[in-house]
């Protein structure tokens, strides 16, 4: 499952992340903000109208767009 | 010299508060758009140190200019800045996985280094026991548990930096960047956290319940606008008696002069140059001090990144991230630190349309034009239930403002500053109470800035008006008005052709010349222009401008007027920081270009329609 597509509060780990796809910047501020294979995250909010998801990530909490979440793929902590 | 350096967030600048006190110097590097903040401290055995605040980064990556700027200063590559002897890495407790990233590559560096581990009261309260000695022994330096808005473990802090700084032998000084391999640090900075952390109960309970409404997508807004009402209608109806006093101030002076000194060119210019050109201005600083100190407390709260996440989808519409959303509401108190605020913004192309637009804001200094023309022309009757016609007015301005803007970002958006972009990533903080003394220092800096500009540059501009339209004087039985003969009146009868089509006359043309200075100047300027034709002593000049405006212009020019104000470039400080911002003069060149063009066509319009209509 897609981290855009993933249901508010559920538990969840990072499976995989599209870097190539994400551009070589966007790239670089999802590694420093902590996206990594097997870290967890847990959808917390949601912008209305396809806005941005705010998400838990680790100790965190992270917005960001939906097509960046796009990119993520999760699973099932 | 000792720097402070680490994530956003991680309560850097509250740290260098509570180590300076007041004791800080804001600066610039130079060729470069990033703030230089030092302050002192001093040892237990008194010997002083100077501390910078290096803006907060996630990296050593050169990307943006306030990581090359970091990462220069950490190589002792930084123009004009000795290398430091000692770091202080500041870490937040509660987000010790991401924050160790940052810490290790810092410690990699090898100079001597004291981590802060602020925010230890945060931690607890999220139930979290960190192991200061484990951390200590992971990275191969002293950990000093903090919380500096409290003021907690400072002096541990300063005890240890003294203990670094002195045992260090000459500091190994790193030949080049290392540039590791950021998902290797990040893996051990996770082994590590989860080595020194215990968790206790699993709670973030005030934050969570809290962005529950603030981040709701129906709540979310109308908490968001409603904020928003609150904050304008406390900068217009809680200004009013200090505005008040000081123009209160303003016409003593004024009386005390013209009462102590012989009437004569030097009173008249003490009396309209600097008096009442000066104090036009002044009377603002209730006005942006209130503004800044809403946008203060958002700010150091973490409510203001919540604003940003609601407004993204908005901001996406013409272009933009909802991170454009802080400058842009920073630029209705004045353009020139909402476009310094820019930095922030990561996207280039993002940043480069957010400066582009800032200068739409209605910043505070088109009040004194607004509310004199608005006084003037438009009449105090009421519209409808607590809604007054005038106040209809002076929103509308406001409106066609930011309009204006989300329309330019648009069309900018497509042409001129096509590409990139199209992300939106922002760390959430958690919410925290402002501390009132962060609070006061942002407030004296920006009132400092506020007030040098009018002692200098709006006191220099209006003094030159003055000596510009008293000179060379009409000679007596002449009929033409001395505001034409002058100097300054010959160079409006030049602009004159340009403005007449959009309803503007000679006094106007007069005026907005040296509005281009700052645009309150366009009110001194106006009562200068009708005062010194009708020879009045200087008392009377200033009650009648609004009846003399009355006589001299009809309402469609009076509304043209407003209109070319909304969008008009007219403040070189703001030009002068956009040249700054984007290194070059394209930018402000084309800035003043379109911002002209577009005063001049909404003059315009404005005015061919109010005269088809007939008002």
């Amino acid at each position: 499952m897609r981290l855009d597509q993933l249901p508010l509060n559920q538990p969840s780990r990072i499976a995989a992340v599209d870097w190539q796809g994400l551009g070589e910047r966007q790239a670089r501020r999802l590694r420093e903000l902590g996206f990594d294979d097997g870290v967890h995250v847990e959808a917390l909010h949601r912008g209305a109208w396809r806005g941005p998801i705010a998400c838990r990530l680790g100790r965190m909490v992270i917005a960001l767009r939906r097509a960046q979440a796009a990119a993520v793929q999760v699973e099932p902590a | 010299m000792v720097v402070l350096v680490g994530n956003p967030n991680a309560g850097k600048s509250a740290l260098f508060n509570a180590l300076t006190g007041a004791r800080q110097k804001v600066g610039n590097y130079p060729g470069v758009t990033v703030e230089r903040k030092s302050g002192r401290m001093a040892f237990d055995d008194g010997r002083p140190v100077e501390l910078i605040d290096l803006p907060g980064t996630y990296s050593l990556d050169p990307a943006s200019p306030d990581e090359q700027v970091t990462r220069d200063v950490l190589f002792g590559r930084q123009e004009g800045e000795r290398r430091p002897s000692a770091l202080v890495v500041v870490m937040d407790a509660t987000n010790l996985d991401n924050h160790l990233r940052f810490a290790l590559q810092l410690v990699g560096l090898g100079l001597p280094a004291v981590v802060a581990l602020n925010m230890v009261d945060m931690a607890e309260r999220d139930g979290l026991e960190i192991d200061t000695a484990r951390l200590a022994a992971e990275l191969g330096v002293p950990v000093v548990s903090t919380v500096a808005v409290r003021r907690r473990g400072l002096d541990e802090l300063r005890a240890a930096l003294d203990r670094a700084v002195s045992s260090a032998r000459a500091p190994a000084f790193p030949a080049a960047a290392e540039p590791g391999n950021l998902q290797a640090l990040q893996r051990r900075a996770r082994t590590i956290a989860k080595a020194a952390t215990h968790q206790r109960v699993a709670a973030r309970a005030w934050t969570e319940r809290l962005d529950r409404f603030a981040l709701h997508p129906v709540l979310g807004p109308i908490v968001l606008a409603g904020l928003m009402f609150v904050m304008f209608q406390a900068v217009f109806s809680w200004s009013q008696w200090p505005v008040d006093r000081l123009a209160d101030l303003q016409g003593w002076l004024g009386d005390q002069a013209i009462a102590h000194l012989p009437d004569s060119l030097l009173r008249s210019l003490l009396v309209e140059g600097v008096i009442n050109g000066v104090g036009a201005v002044v009377a603002f600083l209730p006005l942006i001090l209130i503004l800044f100190a809403f946008i203060l407390v958002l700010e150091a709260s973490g409510y203001m990144v919540r604003a940003a996440f609601l407004m993204d989808r908005l901001m996406a519409g013409v272009g933009l991230s909802g991170r454009a959303f802080i400058p842009l509401l920073s630029s209705f108190a004045c353009a020139i630190p909402g476009i310094m605020a820019t930095r922030s913004i990561d996207d280039p192309r993002d940043r480069l349309t957010t400066i582009l637009i800032a200068p739409m804001m209605t910043c505070s200094a088109r009040l004194p034009v607004y509310s004199v023309i608005i006084g003037a022309f438009i009449p105090a009757r009421s519209v409808g239930p607590g809604i007054g016609l005038q106040g209809l007015v002076l929103f509308v301005l406001y409106i066609a403002g930011i309009a204006g803007a989300m329309l330019a970002a648009a069309v900018l958006r497509r042409t001129v500053a096509r590409g990139g972009g199209g992300g939106f990533l922002m760390e959430l903080p958690k919410y925290q109470m402002p501390v009132l003394r962060d609070v006061a220092i942002g407030l004296w800096q920006r009132a400092i800035v506020f007030l040098r500009r009018a002692g200098t540059v709006i006191l220099a501009v209006t003094a030159v008006l003055w000596v510009l339209t008293s000179f060379p004087q009409v000679p007596a039985g002449s009929a033409t008005k001395q505001s034409e003969y002058s100097v300054a009146g010959r160079i409006a009868s030049t602009l004159e052709p340009v403005v007449r089509p959009i309803g503007f006359n000679h006094g106007m043309a007069l005026a907005i010349i040296p509005a281009m200075a700052a645009r309150e100047v366009a009110v001194s300027a106006l009562q200068t222009v009708y005062s010194i034709d009708a020879s009045d002593d200087e008392k009377q000049g200033q009650a009648r401008l609004a009846q003399r405006l009355q006589g001299a212009w009809s309402l469609p020019t009076a509304l043209a007027f407003l209109a070319w104000f909304v969008f008009a470039p007219q403040c070189l400080s703001t030009i002068a920081v956009i040249r700054r911002e984007t290194n070059g003069w394209r930018w402000p060149a084309f800035t003043l270009a379109y911002l002209f063009a577009l005063a001049w066509l909404a003059a315009g319009a404005t005015f061919w329609t109010a005269t088809a209509l007939g008002l």
